[in-house]
């Protein structure tokens, strides 16, 4: 399938002279950072400064989520844009479901696996507020289960129908209507009030697992090759 | 400071390493994987740039390093579909080439 991928190599010398570049590059970029000195102070004192008044206890996600919201709101939309650029357009047809598997190893894995990782998913969510932990943990966690579930053949996840695209675009959603909702308030675009931020957070987080978790297993099952169709040969 | 160090000085080689794959190696799927290497490459040196020995590292590469990772396999999921694109373009005009 990708015998016609493969670009023509460069000629000997034009490679030689961009492996030097290459090399001196690097050189000059190592030499850059060990000659700079130790960095300057961080902002982990602002942060620390601040974080009573952002509703969480984990600066990561306190800067996630609410210092630094328009980049978590963008990344969103930048896996909601992934997803719908490798959705199969209108009309074309889907991959065809994997052959259910009569795996009986795989599916006795499955069965006893996929309710744990739904529960851990569901406590990274949680934790994300006190300790390492949060949406994208969590969302990558549950594709995995969901990965897990669509190689058995079992069921297929077409992303086909609304509301399942519904799902895709939940997270995106969600955080745009809480900031806006906020800013009817507090007067600015993602300044939650103080007393309600904790939960706030938790709400967008939880609606962001659900779109990233089906994002990720669109992105996977997109990407599966299609088995060879006999019947629609010429 | 001599950890952090070698994290960046690993950190700028992954990067290097990347930039190797992306320029010289010629196959269309291994230069997704430089691209993804030289990504790395970025996030160790901003983690290390973020610790801070012997007091709570700073929060804030570490949220963009976090944002980086979900952007890069968003990225890289878009440049697989686009390859996967091609390679069945390519085999259908192949097929209708074989079978006029």
């Amino acid at each position: 399938m990708f015998h016609k991928l493969d670009g023509a190599k460069l000629p000997l010398g034009l490679r030689l002279i961009c492996s030097a570049a290459i090399a001196a590059l690097t050189a000059v970029l190592i030499a850059i950072v060990i000659l700079s000195g130790p960095a300057a102070p961080g902002l982990q004192a602002e942060v620390a400064a601040q974080l009573a008044r952002s509703g969480v206890d984990n600066p990561v996600t306190a800067v996630l989520l609410n210092f630094r919201s328009y980049d978590t709101l963008l990344e969103v939309a930048v896996l909601l844009v992934v997803a719908v650029a490798t959705m199969p357009a209108p009309g074309r047809r889907l991959r065809p479901a994997l052959a259910p598997t009569g795996d009986m190893v795989l599916i006795g894995l499955i069965d006893l696996v996929v309710p744990v990782v739904v529960v851990v998913g569901a406590y990274l969510l949680w934790v994300g507020a006190y300790a390492p932990g949060g949406a994208f943990q969590a969302g990558a966690l549950l594709a995995g289960a969901g990965v897990l579930v669509s190689i058995t053949g079992r069921f297929q996840f077409s992303f086909g129908a609304l509301p399942a695209r519904a799902i895709l675009a939940l997270g995106l959603l969600t955080f745009t209507v809480t900031a806006a909702a906020v800013a009817l308030q507090t007067g600015v675009f993602f300044q939650y009030p103080t007393a309600a931020a904790g939960v706030l957070i938790l709400f967008i987080e939880a609606a962001a697992t659900i779109s990233i978790a089906a994002t990720l297993v669109l992105l996977y099952g997109s990407l599966v090759p299609p088995a060879r169709e006999q019947e629609s040969g010429p | 400071m001599t950890q952090d160090l070698i994290y960046s000085v690993c950190g700028i080689a992954l990067f290097g390493i990347g930039l190797y794959g992306l320029i010289i190696v010629p196959h269309i799927l291994q230069k997704i994987l430089a691209v993804n290497i030289m990504g790395v490459g970025v996030f160790m040196l901003l983690v290390a740039a973020g610790h801070n020995p012997g007091g709570v590292s700073d929060p804030v590469p570490h949220a963009m390093v976090l944002t980086g990772i979900v952007v890069a396999v968003a990225g890289t999921a878009l440049a697989l579909s686009l390859v996967c694109r091609i390679g069945e373009l390519q085999r259908d005009g192949a097929d209708e080439e074989a079978a006029p």
